[in-house]
């Protein structure tokens, strides 16, 4: 095991993958040169030259729409997106298009693509460079959706998207890029669609996906400590496949579940897994879920502003245990 | 880069000396003065954000170093009523706009009051996002015709900007149209790590107007008088109801892309000091003291003001009180709605703070 943060596990799956399949290739803007702006991948021009590794004028919709034509016609393209804000520049492509290829060709063309961006908050870049988009790819059918808390599964779960044939939105969350953690050495990849459970307990079940994985494990910690409160925590990883199995065992454990998000708190995908929990867990609930999001606004971007809109450690702490009281 | 087709203007040369026939303005001392004024606020201004975000008084800052001569030559050449869509590269002309240096400290620090400035009322906020401020721009200029307003809108976008397809569209709108809107091309040789020639392989940004109808030009961006000059015809003749322009204006970005950048990493050291030469305060400060305008004194004086005008607004963000938690969910709906109401008392609840709640 070898410790990298969460940044330089972006480079050294991309490389992984690049050094075993020649079709994989790589573009985006200042992703070459300048090894992107998070410097998530530093080293790979160096190492698999202009040819795959490519700097492409600022046109989101030609980065999409050509790693798309690319991915029709053989070869496996990673196209990086810088912040997952600018989805909505290209959304004809990634809602329209990119998903429904496989389908309306009665599966003559395969969509082996990647789609990697920076998501999510806590770096005070403001209502247009910070939001958690990953519930509007969750609702798009035909798209996969991936969202890593760690070092380990950004190297695993993105190998994984790579070799997968069915496009995958690939959602690195940017205030995670500076956190560290042991990495499997040698070919690491992960299956996609599995939930992890990182802390068992007894009394509930705390759900999160990326940033809120570590607060929601912070949180936990801190009911046991000085409330005896025994909570698990699920980090749900893959949106799209989403593991039912595990995050429906996890919360008929307890009977007492809560989703933590990032996103707006109208159509996060926390709502997606409480309706699908009251269909199917209905008998084993004691409460009804309670969701933590952000609230229905852009992200602000003032210091304290942003802090107070993003689900804290405080806030999941209070919510929990007031919940259960 | 120039092109045959393409006229080019220059009348500064980066030693000071004039080439052709200078325009009648360059006589008015009171102008020329205040373009070098307003070039110098920028630079002092600019120093002192870098600095304050270097020592963690300010987040993430977008420099200006280098392009003073084209923000102040096309904010002077606007009228009060004309309007303004800007990307984050424009501080110094919004400053010349009026826009205070306390509101663009407030804004870079996230503070949407920053946004809110007093004057000029009807400039739009920076546009961040890349090139979406092209098409508001014709949008604009639409409405003003439509009222039969004889003002004009001006708009500005990057090299690197000028390659996204909204740049193409607005530009095709306006000249469909016929709308007064201006595009100004910042060309300052980089997005980010990408230099210019991989960013097009057009000789030059502004033949990109010739596909559209829309006349284009190129200007020496680091010579102030040529970018007034320009900027200024252009703004008449769109204000007479000839319809849009293009004009990219030759600059030299003498810094990283933001403070969260190292431009070290991916731009030559030797290119840089060569673009260093062409900077365009020297060249007018020369002018100037040939003129026999300006000398030692005066500029020391100016710096002293400027820097003490730079340090009361410095004083002034600093003592702002940072915003309510509330304050969020302020301007979300011209009326809230009830489940907003509801997240927003939550907050309060945690916190006990009112924001101004409307
Ligand atoms: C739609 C969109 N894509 C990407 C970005 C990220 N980005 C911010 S600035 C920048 C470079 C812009 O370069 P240029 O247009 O030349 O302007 P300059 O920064 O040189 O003034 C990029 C790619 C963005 N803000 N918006
Ligand atoms: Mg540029």
């Amino acid at each position: 095991m070898a410790e990298l943060t969460y940044r330089d596990a972006v480079a050294a799956a991309i490389a992984q993958e690049m050094r075993r399949d020649e079709t994989v290739v790589f573009l985006g803007e200042d992703v070459a040169w300048a090894g992107g702006v998070f410097k998530t991948t530093v080293g790979l021009l160096d190492e698999f030259g202009e040819k795959r590794v490519r700097d492409t004028p600022i046109s989101e919709q030609a980065i999409i729409g050509a790693a798309m034509g690319a991915a029709m016609t053989g070869l496996r393209p990673i196209a990086e997106i810088m912040f997952s804000d600018f989805f909505a520049v290209c959304w004809d492509l990634i809602a329209n298009q990119i998903p429904k290829t496989r389908y309306m060709t009665s599966g003559q063309v395969i969509m082996p693509l990647v789609i990697r961006t920076a998501n999510g908050g806590g770096v005070r870049f403001g209502a247009q460079h910070s939001q958690s988009i990953e519930n509007w790819a969750m609702m798009i059918p035909g798209l996969k959706v991936v969202a890593p808390s760690t070092p380990a599964d950004v190297k695993g779960l993105l190998a994984a998207s790579i070799r997968d044939d069915d496009p995958v939105i690939f959602f690195e969350q940017k205030s995670l890029y500076a956190d560290k953690g042991e990495v499997p050495d040698g070919e690491y990849v992960e299956e996609l669609g599995k939930a992890k459970v990182l802390r068992e307990g007894t009394d509930a079940t705390i759900i999160a996906l990326a940033a809120m994985v570590p607060r929601a494990m912070k949180a936990a910690e801190r009911l046991q400590a000085e409330d005896g409160i025994s909570a698990s925590v699920v980090d749900v990883r893959c949106l799209v496949p989403l593991d039912t199995q595990t995050i429906f065992a996890e919360i008929r454990k307890t009977g007492r579940a809560f989703t933590v998000e990032e996103n707006p708190r109208l159509c996060g995908w926390g709502a997606e897994i409480s309706s699908l929990a009251m269909e199917e867990c209905f008998w084993d609930l004691d409460l009804p879920l309670i969701r933590i999001t952000t609230p229905h606004i852009p992200l602000p971007s003032a210091d304290a502003l942003e802090d107070e809109a993003l689900p804290s450690v405080e806030r999941i702490y209070n919510t929990v245990r007031e919940g259960l009281d | 880069m120039a092109d045959e087709k393409i006229p080019y203007t220059q009348y500064l040369q980066a030693d000071g000396s004039v080439v052709g026939n200078l325009p009648e303005f360059a006589e008015d001392q009171e102008l020329v003065l205040a373009l070098y004024r307003h070039m110098n606020r920028a630079r002092r201004f600019d120093t002192k954000a870098v600095a304050m975000q270097r020592t963690g008084r300010l987040p993430t800052f977008p420099p200006a170093l280098g392009q003073e001569a084209f923000h102040v030559g096309f904010a002077s050449a606007m009228s009060a009523d004309d309007i303004l869509f800007p990307t984050y590269r424009d501080g110094p002309a919004q400053m010349v706009r009026g826009v205070q240096l306390e509101e663009l400290l407030l804004f870079t620090a996230g503070d949407e009051r920053g946004s809110d400035f007093q004057v000029p009322r009807c400039d739009f906020p920076q546009a961040i996002p890349i090139a979406t401020q092209t098409a508001h721009a014709v949008g604009a200029a639409y409405a003003m015709k439509l009222r039969g307003e004889k003002s004009v809108a001006v708009t500005t976008i990057g090299d690197g900007g000028s390659s996204k397809g909204d740049f193409y569209e607005a530009m095709n709108f306006a000249g469909v149209w016929q709308a007064p809107v201006i595009f100004l091309i910042n060309n300052n040789g980089w997005a980010i790590s990408t230099p210019r020639d991989r960013q097009s392989a057009a000789p030059t940004l502004a033949q990109k107007g010739d596909a559209v109808g829309v006349p284009g030009q190129q200007v020496d961006g680091n010579d102030v008088l040529a970018v007034y000059h320009v900027v200024s015809e252009a703004i008449a003749a769109a204000r007479s109801g000839k319809g849009p322009a293009l004009i990219e204006a030759l600059t030299h970005r003498l810094t990283d892309h933001s403070t969260a950048d190292d431009a070290s990493r991916y731009r030559d050291a030797d290119l840089l000091s060569e673009q260093w030469k062409e900077e365009p305060m020297i060249r007018l400060r020369t002018y100037l003291s040939n003129q026999g305008w300006w000398g030692k004194e005066d500029e020391e004086s100016m710096l002293t003001e400027l820097d003490q005008e730079i340090e009361r607004a410095v004083e002034n963000f600093e003592a702002s009180d940072a915003p309510e938690a509330a304050a969020m969910f302020d301007y979300m709906y011209a009326e809230l709605p009830a489940d907003l109401m509801a997240q927003r008392a939550e907050v309060i609840a945690a916190h006990g703070h009112e924001g101004d709640g409307s």
